[in-house]
């Protein structure tokens, strides 16, 4: 049995993108949810599951519990709840588990969040503020290499060594996102064009990194449902089918600190490709429009090889002068502006713009669009998924 | 360059941790020695260390003391400061070790010049006091 398109995105709820929400996770957990739901046309007291982010051990990210959205959601009683761990990896898993739950029956409808403070809440990605509790922390944190934006930055330099890759090839992406997120009133960076002066000049943070190599720390929560296409005929969307998706770890994972295996990159994305493909029957050229998750800029072109839109050490090359990339040209990407400009929601807010593509409501929508790729969080176990508009395809 | 400290603030060092099959090598940092781990059967390096070999699942491991020279594999530099206690700006280096065949280490550059720094260098290996309990093994350019 297979995920092929018997299960689908049916709403999608989003709070504002802002660097300060002033309020909890839960409150806005709540406001995306209902969201969603108004966006389905679902009573939100239908939702039966609930499918998040780890709340739990080393890799802990979500702070809104199960129990607390159900409570505040007036649902009497969940009977699927399952979390996905790694951070931004979770993104596309939590929508195959959500999946996997209507398919088998276990849930009819489920719902997909995350709710993250970046910007005002406790756990500050771009700061080392987070407690490590594992050992394995020892071997990076008392050398001082303590924030995910060092950790890519180190298989990052060594990436862009083996492939000739250069900064000004990954500022044509951090040009190409800003273009999208001006074109999309939500995102955090709308009216804010960057040129390729500004983003030389910005501020390194963490050589070869610099400011606008980065994501946004911001405020905001995204929620996603996830039901039958049975079902979806008696909502008011035209649903986004769930064609496939994959999860994988890799060769000696660590949490984003895998510096000791043979190849320092992602090839946690390379195995979720694989079965992906696989499970698809589709290959990259099928796909009409991509959201890479685009943590940082590099991700981007190291996804677009080990995923095989490229050939291995071609990726920095795709990206030059940014045309094949636009929404004009060979591959458009990340067309809400992403992770770099539109808002830094691990992932969710871009398995949405894919499937605002699928309806053709996005504010940079690609023409004829059939399929939409979504890739999880990288240097973590991740994820991926394919969406498509027809339920035969 | 050199890495420099802010004892002022020697609270946010992160001291090591280590379980139970790692305790060997933290130990012998404390006594100024950089061992790594070896399966005794295979001779398979495993580091950072395991409780049993994952390649032939022999639990006879060793702990062998490196010569300390390496090349480095890759490395970082953080300009903007993300904890008081580490002076920026500060290299992080991934030291590939030459007598350990791939095992690569996390360090810190104590002597040399940040722009002097590339791929493949040749590295040694100094002791640096990070704390007054906590000396750590840390590079610098082959002379």
């Amino acid at each position: 049995m297979d995920l092929r398109n018997k299960a689908c995105i049916v709403g999608i709820g989003s709070t504002e993108f802002t660097r300060n929400c002033g309020r909890s996770e839960i409150h806005m957990a709540v406001d995306a949810a209902m969201g969603a739901c108004e966006d389905a046309g679902l009573e939100p007291t239908r939702i039966d599951g609930i499918s998040r982010f780890g709340t739990a051990g080393q890799t802990a990210t979500e702070f809104v519990t199960d129990t607390d959205l159900a409570r505040c959601l007036g649902i009497r009683n969940l009977r699927f709840f399952v979390e996905s761990p790694w951070g931004g990896g979770a993104c596309c898993a939590t929508v195959m588990l959500a999946a996997m739950g209507v398919i088998t029956g276990t849930a009819d409808y489920v719902l997909c969040f995350r709710s993250i403070r970046a910007a005002t809440g406790m756990v500050r990605y771009g700061r080392p503020t987070r407690v490590p509790i594992d050992a394995h922390w020892s071997y990076s944190m008392p050398f001082g290499l303590s924030t995910p934006t060092s950790w890519v930055a180190m298989f990052t330099r060594r990436w862009m060594y083996e492939t000739g890759a250069t900064k000004e090839q990954l500022g044509h992406l951090a040009i190409v996102t800003r273009e999208n997120a001006c074109r999309n009133p939500r995102a955090i960076y709308y009216g804010r064009p960057l040129t390729m002066e500004e983003y030389l000049r910005s501020p390194i943070l963490c050589d070869p990194f610099c400011l606008h190599d980065t994501c946004i720390e911001n405020d905001g929560c995204v929620a996603l449902i996830v039901t039958t296409p049975d079902r979806a005929k008696d909502l008011k969307q035209k649903p986004a089918y769930i064609t496939a998706a994959a999860e994988a770890t890799s060769w000696d994972s660590y949490c984003m600190t895998s510096f000791y295996r043979e190849e320092i990159g992602i090839p946690e994305m390379e195995e979720v490709g694989k079965e992906l493909w696989r499970r698809s029957g589709l290959t990259p050229k099928d796909m009409d429009v991509v959201q890479f998750y685009d943590a940082f800029t590099s991700l981007v072109p190291m996804q677009m090889e080990v995923l095989g839109f490229v050939k291995k050490g071609e990726g920095g090359a795709f990206l030059e002068g940014g045309d094949r990339i636009r929404p004009t040209g060979e591959l458009p990407i990340n067309t809400s502006g992403s992770m770099l400009s539109e808002a830094y929601i691990h992932g969710v807010n871009m398995i949405a713009e894919g499937v605002r593509q699928i309806r053709g409501t996005s504010t940079t929508q690609i023409k004829d669009v059939s399929k939409v790729l979504c890739t999880g969080g990288l240097g973590v176990p991740t994820s991926a998924l394919i969406l498509s508009k027809d339920e035969k395809s | 360059m050199a890495v420099s400290f802010n004892q002022r603030y020697a609270q946010y060092f992160f001291e090591p941790v280590a379980e139970s099959f790692e305790e060997e090598h933290w130990n012998a940092i404390k006594r100024h020695e950089l061992v790594f781990q070896r399966c005794a059967k295979c001779k398979t390096w495993l580091h950072p260390p395991r409780p049993m070999c994952y390649q032939c699942h022999s639990y006879d491991l060793e702990w062998v003391k490196s010569s300390g020279r390496g090349k480095i594999y890759s490395w970082v530099t953080f300009i903007r400061e993300v904890n008081p206690f580490n002076k920026v700006p500060y290299e992080v280096v991934l030291v590939e070790m030459d007598d350990e065949k791939g095992v690569r280490f996390i360090s810190n550059m104590a002597e040399g010049n940040a722009e002097d720094l590339y791929i493949g260098m040749p590295v040694e290996l100094v002791w640096v006091d990070v704390t007054k309990e906590q000396p750590l093994p840390m590079f610098r350019p082959v002379k």
